[in-house]
């Protein structure tokens, strides 16, 4: 396949996909519903993020970042956003060697001993805030929904602690809360970007490898970065209309 | 028991216990969902403002450039001037919300420049890294480095 | 945080280290296969005219409904907020497989069990209304509804109606427990769960189990009673036992080959898990001791011929066999499926408590329970025939 008709494809696929997403936002909005906070309408909203793992360099101050502002429960290895480190044989994209020594909260140890031949990166991971999420469609009561703009969100005052959502996520992005005993996950920062903030990962990221973004701001510079270049959902297999798009995602990351 | 229920009364009973299970559990039903629930989806709305609700910690660079005009001079033109102030400094609200009461406190360097500087083969490529132990006589990175402008001119 | 992670075995995503799901939803599946399994083996009798095992219809009956009402428990006690679970029948998520277990469990109890229960026993419940006095007079005066009308005619109506809810009883065990595996099988983030054979398996399993239970539970009241067995009946439920458990094994190896052959990137990491933290409960217990040796057994009894006191400790020792073995696969598909990582790069392991409100001890109540709740029901309800006690007389 000649390199133009290529990106072309490839272009048109990633149009396609943002469209999806587009057209299901665009049915919440024609179906009129009245919004509850001021200066802010859910419905001109729908966000995704995305990763570059081209710049990360495995600092961690993601995770503590969220750790903070979300109150994040420290023991016994609990994460709303985490970072794993990759380890692989070039030829071998089946065996990688992945470990996450406290979810990179504390750094990374430095290791003395590098196999050259070896590839290394990172990948942070968060909720992949999934448009046709399998844990919302397993919740038996409602708790846990992705609200008008696109965000993964849990009612915790309606879970009931059945956990069926942290079997069904793909991910490994839900926990149960020891202090609450309900589910607890990420929910992109909904406390900051519905004031028109940054997620407190994307905030303290200091190479910019974390980017949020809202696919329905046709101003948004993540439109030009999809565009640009070649992204991939995790696990796309799944199907689950994941969110969170990785730049230079590696064919062993799982 | 007369006419056509003659056989029948028992089960006439049974159904009308079962009515009533059914009634009952419909006005229970009425009565006891939350207000607002099915309002956006199968969910209760509320739950998007208690989302809302949870406080800040990070300010957000915004709010730090506000007052901080002279950090944001030095950092023109840095290689450091992309990065948002609470990722050295750590969350600032307070601060942002009571400047003169509650001052931040200065990061430490060694900890700080070294967890993204250190030399390693995870960190990308074209990444400024240095082997820590051998690039200073562990002096502070900052004798020689401006944080904000960390290039030496 | 050392601790949690000291029985995991290469990667896994930080928040799987944890299980969810422990023994009591091992329970869950367990007990509600024994309730669909005993209530196929009671339409038998009624629908399809199996008279040799009508010995045992009512007791299938009332060992469902025992099981039954103890099913929801064990669901109830692993929530983080028991509290909430009114929410299933408030606002039950119409996409969600587990929101339709509360309809379906109601439906199954109060439309199949208890309904065909009553119109079986009303004759007994308003005879012995009538005999006894006191307390117990009331009771099943309550029972019958006050209503004690028994000529023939509305005996009649009785059984066309119960006729009518066994035939509407046999697709509502089907679903009851079919569903069950669909809350497994559907999961597709979990490979291990993933199939959609998974409802058929459990299905099976469950007329095994319950096949099986009822079985040891004639033995057991009639030897209790110092009663003979009635072998013809023993023979027949053992007989459906072997076809029920020969359509099993084919299915569950169906599923094994499927996933050999086929070997898919999860098939690495199963395969290791089976051979070592599953390999006891997996293959020794669930494979060899509690199928492939009590299909023998019963196999065995269907070619040679036997003295009746063989037979019957042959079909004892099979029976019990066979529960194990359907306790096994419950387990290996519970915690099985939560032994290994999604990343398929790790593995983790089981932890069971003891005295925990999910540990092992409630786990063992919960099992005693329904078979006190089985003992009250044959107390009350009374499936076989009794004496008529002369009036005054207390049992």
């Amino acid at each position: 396949m000649n390199p133009d008709r290529r990106a072309f494809l490839q272009k048109t696929g990633k149009l396609l996909v943002l469209s999806a997403s587009a057209s299901v936002a665009w049915e919440a909005i024609v179906a009129g519903r009245p919004e509850t906070a001021e200066n802010y309408k859910m419905s001109d909203h729908w966000w995704g993020m995305v990763i570059d793992i081209d710049v990360c360099i495995g600092c961690g101050n993601c995770v503590r970042a969220c750790k903070v502002e979300n109150d994040v429960p420290r023991e016994p290895l609990f994460f709303r956003t985490w970072v794993e480190r990759y380890q692989v044989t070039p030829d071998d994209l089946e065996h990688p060697t992945v470990d996450s020594p406290n979810g990179g909260y504390d750094g990374f140890p430095v290791q003395d001993k590098v196999d050259e031949k070896v590839k290394h990166f990172y990948v942070p991971k968060l909720c992949n805030h999934c448009h046709q999420s399998p844990c919302v469609q397993v919740c038996p009561v409602g708790a846990t929904f992705v609200s008008p703009d696109g965000v993964v969100l849990v009612d915790k005052t309606y879970c009931l602690g059945c956990r069926y959502c942290v079997q069904a996520c793909p991910y490994g992005c839900r926990f149960i809360d020891p202090r609450t005993q309900t589910v607890d996950k990420c929910t992109l920062c909904y406390h900051r970007i519905t004031k028109g903030l940054t997620t407190a990962c994307c905030e303290t990221c200091p190479t910019g490898a974390r980017q949020l973004g809202d696919l329905k701001n046709p101003k948004d510079p993540i439109h030009e970065f999809l565009r640009d270049h070649h992204v991939l959902v995790l696990k796309p297999q799944m199907a689950t209309g994941a969110k969170v798009y990785y730049n230079g995602l590696d064919g062993s990351v799982r | 028991m007369s006419g056509w229920l003659k056989d029948k009364g028992h089960l006439a009973r049974m159904a009308g216990l079962f009515a009533f299970g059914i009634t009952a559990f419909l006005v229970f039903r009425w009565v006891m969902v939350p207000p607002g629930f099915g309002l956006y989806g199968h969910y209760r709305a509320g739950a998007l403002d208690d989302a809302r609700a949870r406080p800040l910690q990070y300010a957000g660079r915004a709010e730090c450039e506000g007052c901080h005009t002279d950090i944001v001079e030095a950092r023109q033109g840095s290689r450091h001037a992309r990065i948002g102030c609470e990722a050295c400094h750590g969350p600032l609200i307070k601060h942002a919300q009571a400047p003169t009461e509650i001052k931040p406190t200065r990061p430490d360097g060694r900890v700080l420049c070294v967890r993204c500087h250190e030399t390693n083969p995870w960190k990308p490529k074209g990444f400024p890294q240095v082997k820590v132990a051998d690039h200073s006589d562990n002096g502070p990175c900052t004798a020689c480095h401006k944080a904000h402008a960390p290039k030496i001119s | 945080m050392e601790s949690v992670l000291q029985s995991v075995q290469g990667f896994m995503y930080p928040n799987e280290v944890e299980l969810q799901w422990g023994i009591l939803i091992v329970l869950y599946p367990f007990t509600t296969g024994l309730v669909a399994g005993a209530f196929i083996l009671a339409s038998l009798e009624r629908v399809f005219n199996v008279e040799a095992v009508k010995p045992t219809y009512r007791l299938a009956l009332l060992t469902a409904l025992a099981f039954l009402l103890v099913a929801p428990l064990p669901l109830q006690l692993h929530l983080g907020h028991p509290e909430r679970s009114l929410e299933m029948y408030l606002t039950p998520h119409t996409e969600s497989a587990m929101a339709m277990f509360g309809f379906v469990y109601l439906w199954y109890l109060m439309v199949v069990l208890v309904l065909e229960i009553w119109l079986d026993y009303r004759k007994d419940i308003v005879l012995m209304w009538r005999d006894s006095s006191g307390p117990t007079r009331w009771l099943y005066g309550a029972m019958a509804l006050w209503s004690d009308n028994i000529s023939p005619a509305s005996l009649a109506l009785d059984d066309r109606i119960g006729r009518a809810l066994t035939v509407i009883g046999i697709p509502s065990a089907f679903l009851l427990h079919g569903y069950v595996g669909f809350i497994f099988g559907s999961v597709k983030a979990n490979p291990w769960w993933s199939t959609p054979l998974m409802p058929i398996v459990f299905l099976f399993s469950a007329i095994v189990s319950g096949i099986a239970a009822v079985m040891l539970v004639y033995m057991v009241t009639a030897w209790w009673r110092e009663r003979a067995f009635d072998m013809g009946c023993l023979d027949t439920v053992a007989r459906y036992l072997f076809y029920a458990f020969l359509i099993d094994f084919s299915l569950e190896m169906l599923d094994l080959i499927h996933r050999i052959y086929e070997a898919d990137e999860s098939f690495r990491a199963l395969d290791f898990m089976v051979h070592t933290r599953l390999y006891t409960s997996q293959v020794l217990v669930q494979i060899l001791a509690g199928t492939i040796v009590p299909l023998g057994m019963l196999g065995l009894t269907q070619l040679v011929q036997m003295s009746e006191k063989a037979r019957r400790r042959i079909y004892a020792m099979a029976g019990v066999l066979t529960l194990i073995g359907v306790f096994a696969m419950r387990w290996n598909v519970v915690i099985g499926g939560q032994l290994f990582s999604k990343s398929f790069l790790g593995y983790t392991s089981y932890k069971m408590n003891f005295a925990t409100r999910e540990g092992l001890l409630p786990a063992i109540l919960l099992l005693i329970l329904p078979f006190v709740i089985l003992a009250v029901l044959i107390r009350l309800l009374p499936p076989w025939k009794v004496q008529r006690r002369g009036a005054g007389v207390s049992g």
